[in-house]
């Protein structure tokens, strides 16, 4: 994986499978404390904690095509190159949290790269569940609910119709363009 | 600036159209999106299809994720199914490639041979 962004798109696949209806992803830029942080946490069907324990390990997968599972393993390299850490919480039931830190000046550390595309690759194929993004950048801050949007939208027009997926692009791409501009003065 | 004034302008123009599309039954079209689509470049072909749907108004074309087909080494996969007609495997995808497939098949019904799974599986 080239991108941060493309980890998130992964590992969400796992939310979505445990039965997830709300997800929330959050990308948090510090550039002050020098850290840049992942969180995804979802209300899916949750881990047993012996699961928990085992589940970066490349050989532990709930796939059944093949017996190794790399998502969460290559997630958790990427932190770990770049002084950062990687942590995962569940509860049976209730849900799951992962957090990924990275320091934001390691050399080695990866690009965010497309989060605007991951997030709405995820609205298109799920258009039945809830995302919560959240992009931070120092002080500045912005949100896409899609829970909102389907309050403007009522319940005939669903998320993945084509002119709701343009609209969801370009207010991913200005609200991603707003924060790089504050942080360029 | 894009606001929720807007979508509400989309929810009625939608609902006008929509009414036409229940009547035929659609084309899907599904992405592998699992750690090995995603890593070898199964986003921007999605986008790109999404985007090429969207540009030509098709009516009546859902575009789906699903996890590994199990042929990880051929990825990105799409598969195409339309209503009537056998399933079309397309691997080794690019954005370009999706175009294409969007053009000639999904609209014109002409398969683009050179990129289904058949021509790089011996």
């Amino acid at each position: 994986m080239e991108e941060i962004s493309l980890h998130v798109l992964d590992v969400v696949q796992n939310s979505l499978n445990a039965g997830a209806a709300l997800i929330h992803i959050e990308v948090d830029e510090q550039e002050q404390a020098d850290t840049l942080t992942v969180r995804v946490a979802d209300d899916g069907s949750g881990m047993p904690p012996e699961f928990v324990a085992k589940v970066t390990d490349p050989f532990v997968t709930t796939r059944t095509t093949r017996k190794v599972g790399l998502g969460l393993p290559l997630f958790m390299q990427g932190a770990k190159a770049a002084d950062g850490d990687f942590s995962i919480q569940s509860e049976v039931g209730k849900g799951t949290r992962l957090c990924a830190t990275y320091r934001r000046s390691h050399i080695d550390r990866q690009p965010v790269g497309d989060m605007a595309g991951t997030v709405q690759t995820l609205v298109l194929c799920n258009p039945d569940t809830d995302f919560v993004y959240t992009r931070r950048f120092n002080d500045r801050s912005f949100t896409l609910d899609t829970r909102e949007l389907r309050r403007a939208l009522g319940s005939e027009v669903p998320l993945n119709a084509p002119e709701v997926q343009a609209w969801i692009r370009d207010y991913l791409i200005e609200g991603e363009k707003g924060l790089l501009e504050v942080s360029d003065r | 600036m894009k606001t929720l004034q807007e979508l509400e302008e989309i929810r009625k123009r939608t609902l006008e159209t929509m009414n036409l599309r229940k009547e035929s039954e659609g084309t899907r079209i599904v992405v592998g999106m699992a750690t090995c689509g995603i890593a070898a470049g199964a986003r921007p072909v999605l986008l790109k299809i999404m985007e090429e749907v969207e540009k030509r108004n098709l009516s009546g074309v859902t575009v789906a994720q699903t996890g590994c087909i199990g042929l990880c080494q051929l990825e990105p996969i799409v598969e195409v199914y339309k209503p009537g007609q056998e399933k079309v495997t397309y691997v080794k995808m690019t954005p370009e490639a999706a175009a294409r497939v969007v053009a000639e098949h999904i609209v014109n019904d002409q398969v683009v041979l050179e990129q289904t799974v058949g021509r790089f599986q011996v």
